[in-house]
């Protein structure tokens, strides 16, 4: 594992940007784990852009959406957890690049698109989801979990 | 970030004097988020317990199993014969409703579907259950329409162009000589306004089952007759076309108001707001009609009701809202744009008012006003119409200390919600339900006083097929009103008009009555008549519940 010499300020930034994502990531899976029969089916089918017929084809089909919706529910979870923790956080860090893509790439916000969901304002090309995957970006540069975190005993682990 | 600080830390183990306290720190700093997991565990707590509140406060709204389970028709079923009368725009929805359109409509759904995948109204059209029907008849009196609806009648495999199709209907030119057909077991009655009594009458006399397009009646002396008659026939099924009475919303509404979650009631506001040529029966004119292919002789009227028509007109003293083109003249925008005139037409109150009225008379059970008061106007398409564009009506219910507002409008369509106001709660009815507690409820004091419930927010919202609480709706119900859901039972997606109709063949094969029966049908038809008087008169008509008149005071 991979670390830097960071000014205390700099470390405690970072570390701060990766509890905000991971936190975000566990409440989005938790949310999703405790609700009865929670499904992506309605934002699946909501789909616009290029690739709105492939997400539309996943909703369409129960044994794949089944599927997405265990990969949605508990990975958004543990990416949470890998985050928060500074646990397996280049697994973590790439599935939660994985997930922003795919979140991006089913809502992209064009010009003239227009969502159901989620219902909040309305953005040109770039939006939340595109930002948290380059702060993910960022963070997978500079890591953090070797100093702060659970990675760090493993380092040591594997160093001892 | 400076040169320095990108170098590779070094590793600790190099410093081995400060090796036990390090250690320690190294192990702290390894576990310095773990506190967050805590944090973010007693946040979903809260969340939960705030949500399980309320949903324990929507839980008396709660109802199961409350709504008739759809019942497929019997695979071996006799085949009924069926006639239509009339294949004009409503004809040939209601014609596909059953299962029956032209190669040249399904093909369109085809292509369709093919241009959009989302598009689903051709499979849609194709699994629509089998109701084991035929068209033996049918009768219009434009040519082209005719022809139209002999090839939708002989389009038994829903096909396309150039596909396998059944037997052909016979058309007849006279609705007389289909309702005479031996062949014919009921018809299906979607003619203008001015036939409807006539032709329903001339059915059930004819022996036949009746599904008859709303407005009931034109005139109201033919109303009387036509309950005596169907009356006097009970074992012929007789259906009027209020496709709204199948939406499921309605049950449930029907049982919210029967339990007395909002109180007393004393205002019921309802409207109707379209805002294009369509809406306001500027249909277009087929650029084939012409003197030669359109029976206009037929469509004058039955020359009984034109008198009685003409009788009510004159004694009221409103014949400046006769004509003004004489009845017997040719005229194309008068045979496709019949709704514009009352010689034909019952206007707002009998195309549109109807539907809010029959909502609210399967919800409320309303019955015949006490009184009705209309006003409004021509006041947008000046197009020579003598129906108005603008209409209100106000019903009066004095036994049941009860308003309801009818308001419409022809020329915008902002949506105006449908309400139910009572003195606990307002219930917006449309295909979702949303109830708002009012912040001076006596009802639901203590919920409010402990937060539970926050006035002036819906409060519970019910979207048909799904299960759906105060907590989880506002996606759901913006879907729903959207039109990405329609009318469900058990959780499957319906078009009404299908299940109307496919309750009025049930009835016919199992002898029993449909929900809206001559006795539904006589209450729309007598309300709509006192909001048409009370506005060509213009003033208050009274419903003399005794004599069952209308009378001026």
């Amino acid at each position: 594992m991979q670390s830097f010499q960071y000014s205390k300020l700099q470390l405690y930034a970072l570390f701060i940007l990766r509890v905000f994502i991971g936190w975000y990531f566990l409440y989005e899976g938790l949310a999703k784990l405790l609700t009865p029969n929670w499904s992506a089916y309605g934002y699946l089918i909501d789909s616009k852009g290029v690739f709105a017929p492939l997400f539309v084809q996943l909703a369409g089909n129960a044994a794949l959406l089944d599927v997405v919706n265990i990969i949605n529910a508990w990975g958004l979870t543990l990416v949470g957890l890998s985050l928060i923790l500074g646990l397996f956080t280049k697994i973590g860090y790439f599935s939660a690049i994985f997930f922003m893509l795919m979140f991006y790439l089913s809502h992209p916000p064009l010009l003239h698109a227009e969502y159901i969901l989620p219902r909040e304002g309305s953005y040109l090309w770039i939006d939340k989801n595109l930002i948290m995957l380059a702060s993910t970006v960022v963070l997978v540069l500079f890591p953090t979990s070797g100093i702060i975190g659970l990675d760090s005993l493993l380092v040591r682990k594997r160093k001892s | 970030m400076s040169e320095e600080k990108n170098d590779i830390q070094k590793e600790n183990a190099d410093k081995p004097d400060k090796k036990v306290s390090q250690g320690r720190r190294d192990a702290l700093k390894a576990m310095v988020a773990v506190p967050v997991l805590g944090a973010m565990a007693y946040g979903v707590y809260q969340k939960k317990k705030t949500e399980f509140t309320n949903r324990t406060a929507a839980e008396m709204f709660r109802f199961k199993g409350d709504v008739a389970a759809y019942t497929p028709t019997i695979s071996d079923a006799p085949i009924l014969r069926l006639g239509i009368i009339g294949y004009g725009i409503r004809g040939a929805q209601l014609m596909q409703a059953l299962g029956f359109a032209t190669p040249a409509y399904v093909e369109n759904l085809k292509e369709q579907a093919r241009i959009n995948s989302e598009n689903t109204r051709y499979q849609d059209f194709l699994e629509q259950e089998d109701l084991r029907i035929q068209i033996t008849g049918v009768c219009d009196i434009f040519d082209v329409y005719a022809e139209n609806a002999i090839s939708a009648g002989s389009n038994t495999f829903r096909e396309g162009l150039n596909g396998k199709y059944g037997p052909q209907p016979k058309r007849y030119l006279h609705y007389r000589e289909l309702l005479a057909a031996p062949d014919v077991d009921a018809v299906v009655i979607a003619a203008p306004d001015h036939w409807h009594g006539t032709m329903a009458m001339d059915a059930i006399r004819a022996g036949k089952h009746v599904y008859v397009e709303k407005p009931m009646t034109w005139t109201v002396p033919e109303t009387y007759a036509l309950r005596t008659l169907v009356k006097e026939n009970p074992h012929l099924v007789f259906q009027l076309g209020h496709q709204n009475r199948q939406i499921e919303a309605y049950e449930r509404a029907r049982q919210i108001i029967e339990k007395g979650l909002l109180g007393k009631i004393t205002l019921i506001e309802t409207g109707t707001n379209r805002n294009d040529p369509n809406g306001a029966w500027v249909y277009p004119i087929h650029e084939q009609a012409s003197p030669e292919n359109i029976d206009w002789k037929q469509f004058e009227g039955d020359p009984e009701r034109i008198k009685e028509y003409m009788d009510y007109m004159t004694s009221a003293g409103v014949m400046k809202y006769v004509g003004p083109e004489s009845r017997d003249k040719f005229k194309l925008e008068r045979f496709f744009r019949w709704r514009c005139w009352w010689d034909y037409s019952t206007g707002l109150s009998g195309d549109l008012l109807t539907h809010e009225y029959d909502a609210m008379n399967q919800i409320l059970n309303l019955g015949i006003p006490s009184s009705a008061s209309s006003s409004g106007g021509v006041y947008f398409f000046k197009d020579g119409r003598t129906v108005p564009d603008v209409l209100q009506t106000v019903f009066e219910y004095k036994d049941k200390d009860l308003t309801m507002l009818y308001s419409a409008t022809l020329a915008n369509q902002f949506s105006r919600s449908r309400k139910i106001m009572g003195h606990d709660a307002t219930m917006e009815v449309g295909n979702t339900l949303t109830v708002t507690v009012d912040p001076r409820t006596e009802q639901y004091r203590q919920k409010v006083d402990q937060g539970i419930i926050k006035p002036g927010e819906p409060f519970y919202t019910y979207v048909p097929g799904k299960s759906v609480d105060a907590v989880s709706t506002a996606t759901e119900r913006y879907f729903a009103e959207r039109g990405l859901l329609y009318s469900f039972i058990s959780g499957k997606r319906y078009n009404t008009t299908f299940l109307h109709l496919k309750e009025w063949i049930d009835c016919i094969r199992k002898g029993k009555q449909p929900s809206c029966n001559i006795d539904r049908g006589f209450e729309e038809a007598i309300s709509a008549h006192m909001g048409t008087r009370a506005y060509l008169e213009g003033r208050t008509m009274y419903w003399d519940k005794d004599k069952e008149e209308i009378t001026r005071e």
